[in-house]
């Protein structure tokens, strides 16, 4: 079970999620202090280690849209986080996938605050309003490089491969 | 059934005849091209190669093109740091593209590869930057990945899992109306379309007045197609291409075309007639929240903003000279002009374009992505409102979440200046 920790709207920027100034941070490790940034009281809270591993997010249409900054996911990542959305951004997404920040598409998904979300078999339950919604798998190309623990462990064993021949 | 220009590209890409919209493809790239993230990339590449005995050597050292922009010269100690790894990296690889922070080589990577003669027709193209999509202006797929997506590319040459995308055909007819062009049609696009409207498909443009369109107009259309969220943005190559690869990238050699097949399939097609269409402007905080200037003129502004890779070419910077040429600009505002490239800012120097601006009271800051993304040069004040011919008004985009940025073409950022209010280029023409 897991608990919605925060809510967004609509077309959430990478500017949002993750704002430019804050860009000459790149390494994973450095990025998770800028998240959400300019929400100081979520962006403390994060810093404060307030949530548990696995909390969500839920975000709505284009979750992640413009800049390509991968910052954007490790940020995310680095505090263990779920974003639940009804869509994402096509870079954004790539990024999380590729980074291990688990990312979970559902159009219809309904949900306020500290509301308990279930996931399980490809559905996501609201605990609260007792509904369930159905999660759009990942194409099976993308679900290779999460079953690999991420991109750089599945470029690491094609280098690998390419150097055996 | 027929190909869009994009299957035919990722087929060739992937030594395949024919593909269909949906396959998973491993096609292998032409240019990779990084900026500043460039210090991720190299850090999530030698990552790859921890522990494997294998020399972290990347696959074609000329296929890399890398350009300082973002925040040139270095606004804090930790991105001088960052562009000294990037250059050492460089060096060590043996990477013979790469454009320092340089008066006779610099600029904004979106235009430093069309214009160096980088991008060919027909190409794959990917970058560390959603605006890689500009360089479908000239023929070529080009798309934005993340760092350590390209870290992958630089391993093996080719791009992972690249799903072919379907296309949306957008047919353009009419003449413009005086002081109305490529900028404002593309935000009428994303206003009509939203800013998801093209998720994960991709843009192409056609038409009469594609045809007619310089090569200058077409970057600015694939540029801002990202902001309907599309992969890419793509004009087929046409005359118009390759005089632009002759004689301003100075390409010489066969030019290798490739154009849609007559009957590809397309998603949707748009037909849009640009005769009667009016300057556009998108209000804050979302690209798609696109007005006719005409609905909310009379905005006030502290901040002119004209440049970047969206609108920082000759043409622009000449639209804005003609406008304010013999006046000044108003009481209290700020005009702040960034040339694309150094060798734009050079021309303009020759041409007297960028003394008119100064005269005028523009202040011109160096080629690069100054003040668009709000991590270097002309950030905002609390509740300051810029006019900004940039690509994105996000909140917080140009370094305060309480700025307000909205986004134009040249010639209504030029004539708002001039008021110091939202201002109507075309008012008696």
């Amino acid at each position: 079970m897991s608990k919605i920790v925060f809510k967004v709207g609509d077309d959430i920027s990478t500017d949002v999620i993750y704002p430019g100034r804050f860009m000459a941070t790149v390494l994973p490790t450095e990025t998770p202090q800028f998240a959400f940034a300019d929400y100081t009281e979520f962006n403390t809270q994060l810093k404060n280690k307030a949530f548990p591993p696995n909390s969500i997010i839920l975000g709505g249409a284009n979750f992640g849209c413009g800049s390509s900054r991968e910052q954007a996911a490790s940020t995310l990542k680095g505090h263990e986080l779920i974003i639940i959305a009804k869509g994402f951004s096509r870079i954004f997404i790539q990024n999380a996938i590729n980074l291990g920040l688990r990312t979970i598409i559902c159009p219809e998904i309904e949900g306020e605050l500290n509301d308990e979300i279930e996931i399980k078999d490809n559905k996501l339950t609201n605990k609260r309003t007792k509904k369930t919604y159905d999660i759009v798998p990942l194409p099976k190309a993308r679900q290779a490089i999460v079953d690999a623990g991420g991109l750089i462990e599945y470029t690491r064993r094609r280098v690998l491969e390419k150097h055996a021949r | 059934m027929g190909m869009t220009i994009v299957q035919k590209i990722l087929a060739r890409a992937s030594g395949k005849k024919s593909v269909d919209i949906g396959d998973v493809l491993e096609p292998r790239v032409d240019i990779a091209m990084s900026h500043e993230n460039g210090a991720l990339v190299i850090n999530q590449f030698n990552e790859i190669y921890q522990g494997t005995g294998i020399p972290a050597k990347v696959w074609d050292p000329s296929r890399i093109v890398i350009i300082l922009d973002h925040r040139v010269p270095a606004e804090t100690s930790k991105t001088a740091t960052n562009q000294k790894k990037i250059r050492e990296f460089i060096a060590a690889q043996g990477i013979p593209n790469f454009h320092d922070i340089r008066g006779d080589e610099g600029g904004i990577c979106h235009q430093i590869l069309p214009e160096n003669g980088y991008i060919r027709p027909g190409y794959v193209v990917v970058g560390t930057d959603s605006h890689t999509t500009s360089h479908g202006a000239l023929g070529a797929f080009s798309f934005g990945i993340g760092a350590t997506e390209m870290a992958s590319v630089w391993s093996l040459g080719t791009a992972l899992n690249v799903e072919v995308p379907g296309t949306i055909k957008v047919d353009v007819s009419g003449r413009f109306p005086r002081k109305v062009g490529a900028k404002d049609l593309i935000l009428h696009l994303i206003g009509m379309i939203s800013a998801e409207g093209a998720n994960f498909k991709v843009i192409e443009f056609h038409g009469k007045t594609i045809s007619k369109m310089t090569t200058s107009g077409r970057l600015v259309l694939c540029n801002m197609s990202v902001e309907a969220g599309a992969t890419s943005g793509i004009v087929p190559a046409d005359e118009e291409t390759v005089r632009y690869l002759r004689e301003v990238a100075g390409v010489k050699g066969k030019i290798d075309i490739v154009t849609p097949d007559s009957s590809a399939r397309y998603d949707e097609v748009i037909e849009i007639d640009v005769s009667k269409l009016t300057p556009q402007v998108a209000c804050p905080h979302t690209v798609d929240n696109v007005k006719s200037v005409k609905e909310i003129e009379g905005v006030k502004l502290n901040q002119i903003v004209i440049g970047s890779c969206t609108n920082g070419r000759l043409d622009d910077l000449e639209t804005a000279a003609k406008i304010v040429k013999g006046h000044k600009i108003a009481k209290n505002i700020r005009m702040l002009i960034f040339p694309a490239t150094w060798r734009i800012y050079r021309e303009a120097l020759k041409k007297g374009i960028l003394t008119t601006l100064v005269d005028a009271g523009a202040v011109i800051i160096n080629p690069g992505c100054g003040c668009c993304l709000g991590v270097h040069q002309g950030a905002l004040g609390d509740g300051e409102v810029a006019l900004a011919t940039t690509n994105r008004n996000f909140k917080g985009r140009m370094g305060n979440p309480k700025g307000e940025v909205y986004l134009c073409s040249p010639a209504t950022a030029a004539a708002s200046a001039l008021t110091g209010v939202i201002t109507d280029p075309t008012k008696g023409e």
